[in-house]
């Protein structure tokens, strides 16, 4: 029996090993990539790790100025949209929580039906009526999309920890006299911190990433966001570029990883549990 | 509580979520119902818009590129879709057995969700990539191939290609929903069976599958959806090519509206898309419903 469970460990043990490199080994490679000189990459020698390491490409990038300043931009708008969304989401989720109407029904429904419909369908009237304001090849405009773009889910993940703060907290604050705004940003928005973090990261992951609105809303090489600059990127072929775009792609992947480490713990924990028994 | 005291709720109620309200309905809601609309006119960018009825619709019918646009698209969707459930449950099934370095491998197992859908191209070029890729000079140095195939202007690699590297993103994000559900299956079932001296298979087989199978219907609801929908993971891998071969129904509207212009048509080719999504989707959780009450 000792030996069964045994080797079932081992087994199992082998099938994660198996995912795990077939899950990360395009990366290592990309970075293995982005460290090697432009010969090395094309010496056909298949290697992980490169031979002479250098940081040619990486130092490319920072002269060539483009990339620099798409990340920029994609940090301003990110942060810009993360910023906003939030604040306009925690009244409404205190709403959505405390006083459960017909709002309710309503929001979640276009939360999980607008699902169904391709952005293409929105994009184009939200085209027509963002150039006619401007908006066009503009980083506010940009942002307001993503702004609304983040505001269904994180109205909804905010509602459900609302929900777990006992009422008689926000009772005593207004027995001593507190309006409705300050029970929300002084007593419940304190309490939810842990609900807002998770809402910021995935508000400002989702921004960071997004592709398609961007492609089509920044045509302004000085506007565009890191992901139209490395598709970009990408359309231009020849041997010089390959390290660079891994270079950028490093760096670029950088701050998504990061932020989504974070943001894995809420997602495997109360969130997901929440959202599937709904 | 009385009538009066309801709206009064009600009404303090929509106060407070009129800052989330107000732009979510100007920038999604009413575009969406405009693009909708727009599928069913000839509109073209900066021309004045006419509605055409469903002469949209009949041009579709006609038009080569729409007809293949939408098999590789159920090609795609299908095969993705099939595949990232299948693995992600494999995948989950091993984690839930929580071996040892088990938080190891669930970090490990999210990276490439984690990454942008643009750099997840961008990641895979770099592996097809005939010169430089280490899918090449694996299969050179080890004898198989003798000569580079170049995996994405190849008519004949090109699908089975985009579709590897399609399920290799989305195996994470099926994986984390689906241990989600497992471990919220009740242990005592599985005692309760143990008991009685069932084997593994039958224990997955008649407690796993049963009690998994809403998370599952979810997951393979919106994955379909997810997948119908990609965009930026195959226009940086071929950005529709070769010869339109990879060219999935959003590169197609893309193309349509903002290469070509064609707004209006671009518009019915999303409706036609919201029609085929629905009516799987339908077909498939009433199939799933009828099951689940037997």
């Amino acid at each position: 029996m000792k030996l069964h469970s045994r080797l079932i460990d081992a087994a199992t043990h082998a099938g994660l090993l198996l995912f795990a490199l077939f899950l990360v080994f395009p990366l290592i490679w990309m970075i293995g990539t982005s460290f090697k000189p432009t010969t090395e990459i094309y010496s056909g020698v298949v290697s992980v790790i490169p031979e002479a390491p250098s940081l040619d490409h990486y130092r490319t990038i920072f002269q060539e100025q483009s990339i620099f300043t798409s990340m920029l931009n994609s940090f301003y708008v990110g942060i810009a949209s993360t910023v906003i969304a939030i604040l306009i989401a925690l009244p409404g989720s205190y709403a959505l929580a405390r006083y459960s109407t017909r709002w309710n029904k309503i929001i979640l429904g276009w939360v999980l039906g607008s699902q169904i419909f391709p952005v293409i369908l929105v994009m184009i009237p939200l085209y027509i009526l963002l150039r006619s304001m401007m908006l066009t090849d503009s980083l506010l405009g940009l942002t307001l999309v993503y702004v609304v773009w983040a505001l269904p889910f994180v109205l909804w993940m905010l509602q459900g920890y609302v929900h777990s703060i006992p009422v008689e907290i926000e009772e005593a604050a207004s027995i001593d006299g507190a309006s409705r705004m300050q029970v929300i940003f002084r007593i419940v928005a304190p309490l939810l911190l842990p609900a807002v973090g998770a809402s910021v990261l995935f508000a400002f992951v989702s921004a960071w990433n997004e592709f398609f609105f961007a492609l089509v809303l920044m045509k302004d090489p000085g506007l565009m966001t890191v992901q139209v600059e490395l598709a970009r990127f990408t359309g231009m072929e020849g041997q010089a570029r390959t390290g660079p775009l891994a270079a950028a792609s490093v760096l670029a992947t950088v701050p998504s990883v990061i932020l989504f480490g974070f943001l894995q713990k809420w997602f495997s924990s109360g969130l997901l549990a929440g959202a599937v028994k709904n | 509580m009385n009538e009066h005291a309801r709206a009064a709720r009600s009404r303090s109620q929509l106060v407070l979520l009129l800052p989330a309200l107000i732009p979510v309905f100007l920038l999604s809601v009413v575009p969406l119902l405009r693009g909708v609309y727009l599928g069913f006119t000839d509109y073209t960018l900066g021309d004045p818009i006419g509605f055409n009825g469903i002469a949209n619709y009949i041009r579709m019918a006609e038009d080569v590129f729409f007809w293949k646009s939408f098999q590789v698209g159920f090609v795609w969707t299908l095969i993705v879709t099939v595949g990232q459930v299948l693995l992600g449950l494999c995948l989950a099934l091993l984690l839930s057995r929580k071996v040892r370095f088990n938080s190891w491998y669930s970090a490990i197992m999210l990276v490439p969700w984690a990454m942008p859908p643009i750099i997840r191209g961008i990641v895979w070029r770099q592996v097809y990539d005939p010169d430089a890729g280490i899918l090449n000079g694996v299969l050179i140095s080890a004898g198989i191939i003798d000569q580079q195939i170049n995996w994405l202007s190849s008519f004949e690699y090109v699908i089975p290609a985009v579709i590897v590297a399609g399920i290799w993103g989305e195996i994470p994000k099926a994986a984390v929903f689906l241990l989600a559900g497992l471990q919220s299956i009740p242990k005592d079932l599985y005692e309760a069976v143990r008991v009685d001296g069932a084997d593994r298979w039958r224990e997955f087989r008649h407690i796993t599958l049963p009690m998994l199978s809403p998370v599952l219907a979810a997951v393979v609801s919106l994955s379909f959806m997810w997948n119908f929908n990609t965009f930026g993971i195959v226009w940086v891998l071929t950005q529709g090519g070769p010869g339109g071969l990879t060219r999935l129904p959003m590169l197609a509207a893309y193309e349509e509206a903002f290469r070509y212009g064609y707004v209006g048509y671009a518009a019915a080719i999303g409706n036609v898309m919201v029609l085929v999504i629905s009516v799987v989707l339908f077909g498939y959780l009433r199939v799933q419903l009828k099951e689940s009450r037997v």
